[in-house]
């Protein structure tokens, strides 16, 4: 809602400065969202006359002008504007004058002629952009006038940050009732003139859809000009209120609107056959609407009709063939009330907001009806003559919205504001509120009136009583609370830690967006069916991610296009899949039916191993530097690692990742195609894991620290290319005899001594005993144990 | 006698002419070995009266003890050398950068929403999580905003395909998370004659259809709610400016609650802060105003309560949601929402 100040001081003037007047409405919850000068700040500039224009002698697109500015002798004036003829008018900046810009105005010699000023364009006076030429004014305009003052250019404007519940407040009798509240100022009334009717034509009105339109006012008025002008004051009110003078009919219902808040159509007359009908669309039912579209409608929408066709969407917007043209000579004006409840989203359905749906949807002043509909005659008798009928109206009172008592109990109010506060606070507030009231024995009964679509419930009002209080007056107050700790499990860790577990790793946190490319749910996670989204606002974020992968190499891309060719990130947040398992509103992941939505936390390492530095040889990063990275993050829990292919994943290059025998995530190096088809200069090692597996750690347990001497024993075999070292490891874990504390990988070799397609695994063995120490003869036979394993389970050879 | 004090000069200078360990060795040998100069003299003693014997025989020992204590002292000075060549040499030039892997970071938003749980857990706000894929019912309906309200214009949703049009979306804010957080509550406490009070805060993605320098189409908010027997908005003034006071560490931050709609709060408030770069005389950043939006709150609708199995003329309370990528943009002077989601790493490192 946008107005000008000056149209709001004609209703109720308080002494406050125009910024203290936004101030208050801003804190009483009308914000004030901008707030601005009509024009910039200018000085000495007057209305004046072009006299006289002649050619500059020395100059092809210079004129000069004799222009009188309503002194005693015209003045001199060179002039640039293609426009200037003897006998306009325009603003002119005296000597002396400050404009816009810094720019100062002095007698000067333009091309060696004289110059006592300078006729000004719109925006040499930053009133717009327009410089095609100088402003020209009106022939009424009085010369020597201060054009400031003239065209009432001291003049703020205001435009308002409405929330949706003060529909009341979308014109300025609205606010200028507020402001009366507010302020005490007085409120007076928008000017009426009634006409009293002169013909005796009427339509007949039926409401048969009265829920939706419980009350129609419609008055035919014959004769009309409409190609009468729209006088300025008018254009200067609806321009200053962000609207375009279209025609004076048009103009008037529009000023109405924002007069009173009820918006106002005008038919022509002559395109209605019998009654008007307010009923509701048929299915599929088509009009065609004064923005030329046509729309095929459903039952909920309410419709003006007569007794053959639909006539416009009622509240909404009119249809092309009723409307008013210039030819029009007979108007059938309509001011109705329709329900908030009947217009409530159709217009976002439709795509189609006006501003009279607009308000509509939030409830015009069903009190206001008949007299909306005297100002708007009034006002089109007077710019385009005509003869006006009587007001036909229809009301079906039974249907006319209730303003029903609501209770406000006094303790209920302090309880809810935390304030002190008694009855003679509240009836004071009620007061100046005027909100009509009764006493009862622990409060109040408010009855809101007709304007207030708001004020259903207590509070509501308490939020009344403290607006007008003032939210200000009420205590900041330190909450009291009874004392008790949080419980701090143990065996739960953050997703802080995990976090920062990383960031010591030198990763660094990225957050991707969780609608991503199709392309990269195909590639990255083989989901040809992803979760679309309905309305995306672009193509590549068009379905939900269901990994992160896709949106880890997304930052890679970004960062290789910047030069930044080393690049260790990590993301955490929801990947989000179908599923068919019935919701489990114990946990956020499954508590939406259809949706899993678990919480992940992924990793992609590039580049170089390490920062590039001295002392070390450069290498890049590789699988395993990536697995010590996961095995770090998942520790104190231990992760298995199984060769599977993954869709993302080089297929030699890549592990499930295991906890507890339950799929943790996938770990592994970029299939070569997607580094290809990515463009990516290397193969990136990602990994991805389920969150919340790794948020439950166990308690750590004491085993006791072993006071005998250790025995340490290496073991060294050959195998065959395909055994998997994690195979043997846990072999040796599992058969080892009680004396062994520890096996260890320490060596993996291939090359001369160790046959092609076989390498050798050296492994130490630490041997160690609580009670006493070790014999020979145990150790060897410990270690004959272990050989034996790892010669009949992996067909071992040892190694000497 | 003289020769012997003449010995024992000789050996000193020649020991002190020795720079080598092992030479020094053979020189020693020059004066006390089996053939050297004392040795020598020793020899001679047999020839003596006794007397004598016993005079020169002392005095030859002395001077043993005088080469040898010469002899040490050399042995000791040339093993210092030795060390101190051997520091020299092993001198690193400890200005060179150290090795191995530095640190990464967390992203900006994340230093906040950390900073935002670490202050409310110490004042007993649990932390709570939802769905981010979210039904109509939790994200509107539940929350007082019935279909065709007009207040569901002010957050373009985006909806998720398939599903029964309208009913499944990307959750607009946090507040659903109150929704299912009370009920849960309820389920778990009813068997208990007063509800325990709720006391939480809800940080997590929400998604707008809306894109440019300041808005994202997904964004981070931090959703608060206490519910309890007497919990006023004067309780909620409390804690929110407390809150500003110690996110941005300056006490002489002021807040100004103005009234607004929110239609699951009642009375609903818009919360400015004084401008962090101004301190409210007015600047670029707060529009010359000196303050800044960074909350809307309110005391919960009692529609909300009663939602979630809630008496409301029992139990009442607040509610507040707040953007801390606005937060972290203010508090770092970041001018640009759009860096916070490309993963630029000469952005990222910035705050390590």
């Amino acid at each position: 809602m946008k107005f000008p100040e000056s149209w709001l001081r004609t209703l109720v003037d308080p002494r406050l400065s125009t910024r203290q007047l936004a101030t208050t409405l801003t804190m009483a919850g009308i914000e004030v969202d901008a707030l601005e000068p009509v024009a910039p700040p200018f000085s000495k500039v007057v209305v004046a006359k072009v006299l006289e224009v002649a050619r500059h002698p020395n100059a092809d697109k210079l004129t000069l002008c004799r222009v009188d500015a309503g002194e005693e002798a015209p003045r001199s004036i060179v002039c640039g504007a293609p426009n200037v003829k003897a006998g306009m008018k325009a603003p002119c900046a005296l000597v002396g004058a400050e404009l816009p810009g810094d720019l100062k105005i002095k007698a000067a010699k333009v091309r060696g002629v004289e110059s006592e000023g300078m006729l000004c364009s719109a925006r040499e006076l930053g009133l717009s952009e327009d410089h095609s030429g100088i402003l020209a004014l009106p022939d009424d305009a009085p010369v020597g006038e201060d054009y400031r003052k003239y065209a009432r250019l001291d003049d703020a404007l205001f435009t308002l940050k409405l929330t949706p519940n003060r529909g009341d407040c979308l014109s300025l009798l609205g606010i200028a009732r507020e402001v009366s509240i507010l302020t005490g100022a007085e409120l007076g009334e928008p000017p009426l003139a009634p006409v009293a009717h002169s013909i005796d034509d009427v339509r007949e009105i039926r409401l048969p859809a009265a829920e939706g339109c419980p009350r129609y006012c419609g008055r035919i008025i014959r004769g009309v000009n409409a190609r009468a002008p729209t006088p300025a004051w008018m254009v200067e009110r609806l321009e200053r209120a962000g609207l375009r003078s279209i025609s004076a009919i048009v103009d008037v219902t529009n000023y109405v609107m924002l007069e009173l808040g009820q918006p106002l159509h005008a038919f022509d007359d002559a395109r209605i056959d019998g009654a008007i009908v307010v009923r509701w669309a048929e299915r599929g039912e088509k009009l065609v609407l004064i923005n030329g579209k046509e729309h095929a409608l459903e039952p909920d929408i309410l419709m003006i009709a007569d007794e053959r066709k639909a006539l416009a969407l009622a509240g909404i917007m009119g249809g092309l063939e009723s409307e008013i043209s210039l030819d029009t000579t007979d108007v059938f004006l309509e001011a109705a009330f329709f329900d908030p409840r009947a217009i409530a989203g159709r217009p976002r359905r439709l795509n189609m907001t006006s501003d009279a749906s607009y308000r509509f949807e939030r409830g015009v002043d069903p009190g206001v009806t008949v007299r909306a509909m005297e100002r708007g005659t009034e006002l089109i008798v007077a710019l385009c003559g005509g003869k006006a009928g009587p007001i036909s109206e229809t009301r079906d009172g039974a249907r006319m919205p209730a303003r029903r008592p609501v209770p406000l109990r006094t303790g209920r109010a302090a309880k809810i504001l935390g304030v002190r506060l008694g009855d003679e606070d509240i009836a004071r507030v009620l007061g100046q509120l005027k909100l009509a009231f009764e006493r009862g024995p622990d409060g109040f009964t408010v009855h809101p009136p007709t304007h207030r679509f708001d004020l259903e419930i207590e509070e509501d009002l308490v939020e009344e009583v403290a607006r007008v209080h003032g939210y200000d007056n009420i205590p900041t107050r330190a909450p009291s609370a009874r004392v008790a700790m949080l419980p701090q499990p143990e065996e739960r860790r953050s997703l802080w830690q995990l976090k920062h577990a990383l960031c010591d790793r030198e990763y660094f946190e990225v957050i991707a967006y969780s609608f991503v490319d199709a392309a990269w749910e195909a590639d990255f996670a083989g989901n040809a069916a992803p979760i679309a989204v309905e309305n995306p606002i672009a193509a590549q974020m068009s379905v939900m991610r269901s990994s992160l992968i896709g949106g880890l190499v997304g930052v890679l891309r970004h960062n290789l296009a910047r030069q930044v060719d080393r690049v260790r990130v990590f993301e955490s947040g929801r990947a989000f899949l179908r599923t068919d398992a019935p919701p489990d509103e114990a946990h956020p992941a499954t508590a939406v039916a259809g949706y899993d939505q678990p919480r992940r936390i992924a990793g992609l390492a590039f580049g170089a191993a390490r920062a590039e530095q001295w002392g070390e040889k450069p290498r890049p990063v590789d699988f395993y530097d990536v697995k010590g990275d996961v095995e770090a993050l998942v520790a104190p829990l231990r992760a298995r690692f199984v060769p599977a292919p993954h869709p993302a994943l080089h297929p030699g290059r890549s592990a499930r990742i295991e906890l507890d025998g339950r799929p943790l995530g996938w770990l592994g190096e970029l299939h070569p195609k997607w580094v290809q088809k990515y463009e990516l200069t290397a193969p990136a090692v990602v990994f991805e894991l389920d969150l919340d597996p790794l948020l439950e750690v166990p308690l750590p347990r004491y085993a006791q620290v072993s006071r005998f001497p250790a025995v340490v024993r290496d073991l060294a075999v050959v195998v065959g290319e395909e055994v998997a070292a994690q195979a043997m490891l846990e072999a040796l874990a599992e058969g080892k005899p009680g004396v062994v504390r520890d096996v260890k990988l320490f060596d993996l070799y291939r090359g001369p001594g160790v046959e092609k397609g076989r390498k050798s695994l050296a492994f130490r063995v630490v041997m160690q005993d609580t009670a006493r120490t070790l014999t020979d003869s145990e150790v060897e036979a410990a270690m004959a144990h272990l050989t034996g394993i790892l010669v009949s389970r992996f067909g071992g050879k040892l190694r000497s | 006698m003289q020769d012997l004090d003449k010995i024992v000069a000789e050996a000193t200078a020649a020991f002190d002419a020795v720079a080598d360990p092992a030479e020094l060795e053979q020189v020693k040998a020059r004066y006390l070995g089996r053939q050297g100069a004392l040795t020598e003299r020793l020899k001679t003693l047999g020839k003596l009266a006794p007397e004598e014997r016993r005079e020169l025989g002392a005095r030859i020992n002395a001077a043993k003890d005088r080469i040898e204590a010469a002899l040490a002292a050399r042995r000791q000075a040339l093993a210092g050398a030795k060390l101190e060549a051997r520091l020299a040499e092993e001198a690193l030039d400890v200005t060179l950068p150290g090795r191995g892997l530095a640190r990464g970071g967390l992203h900006p938003a994340s230093r906040t929403l950390e900073r935002i749980e670490r202050l409310f857990r110490s004042a007993g706000f649990d932390v709570a999580d939802g769905p981010e894929i979210e039904t109509d019912f939790h994200n509107f309906t539940a929350l007082n905003t019935p279909e065709d309200h007009p207040a569901r214009s002010m957050h373009d949703t985006f909806y998720v395909a398939g599903a029964k049009p309208g009913q499944v979306l990307l959750r607009t804010h946090t507040s659903p998370i109150q929704i299912r957080y009370m009920q849960a509550h309820v389920a778990r406490h009813r068997h208990l004659p007063t509800m325990p009070e709720i006391r939480i805060i809800a940080p997590g993605r929400v998604y707008r259809v809306d894109s440019d320098a300041t808005h994202s189409p997904m964004f981070h908010q931090v959703e608060g709610l206490w519910v309890g027997e007497d919990v006023s908005f004067a309780d909620l003034k409390g804690v929110l400016t407390d809150f500003l006071r110690n996110f941005y560490e300056d006490d002489s931050v002021r807040t100004r609650f103005r009234p607004s709609f929110f239609p699951f709060t009642e009375p609903s408030a818009e919360v400015d802060m004084t401008c962090v770069f101004c301190h409210g005389t007015g600047c670029r950043v707060c529009g010359q105003t000196g303050w800044l939006e960074v909350a809307g709150s309110g005391e919960v609708h009692p529609n909300v309560l009663r939602h979630c199995g809630i008496d409301p003329e029992r139990y009442i309370g607040f509610a507040f949601g707040m953007g801390p990528d606005r937060m972290t943009m203010l508090r770092y002077g970041i001018d640009d929402l759009r860096l916070f989601y490309e993963g630029d790493l000469r952005f990222l490192q910035q705050f390590v």
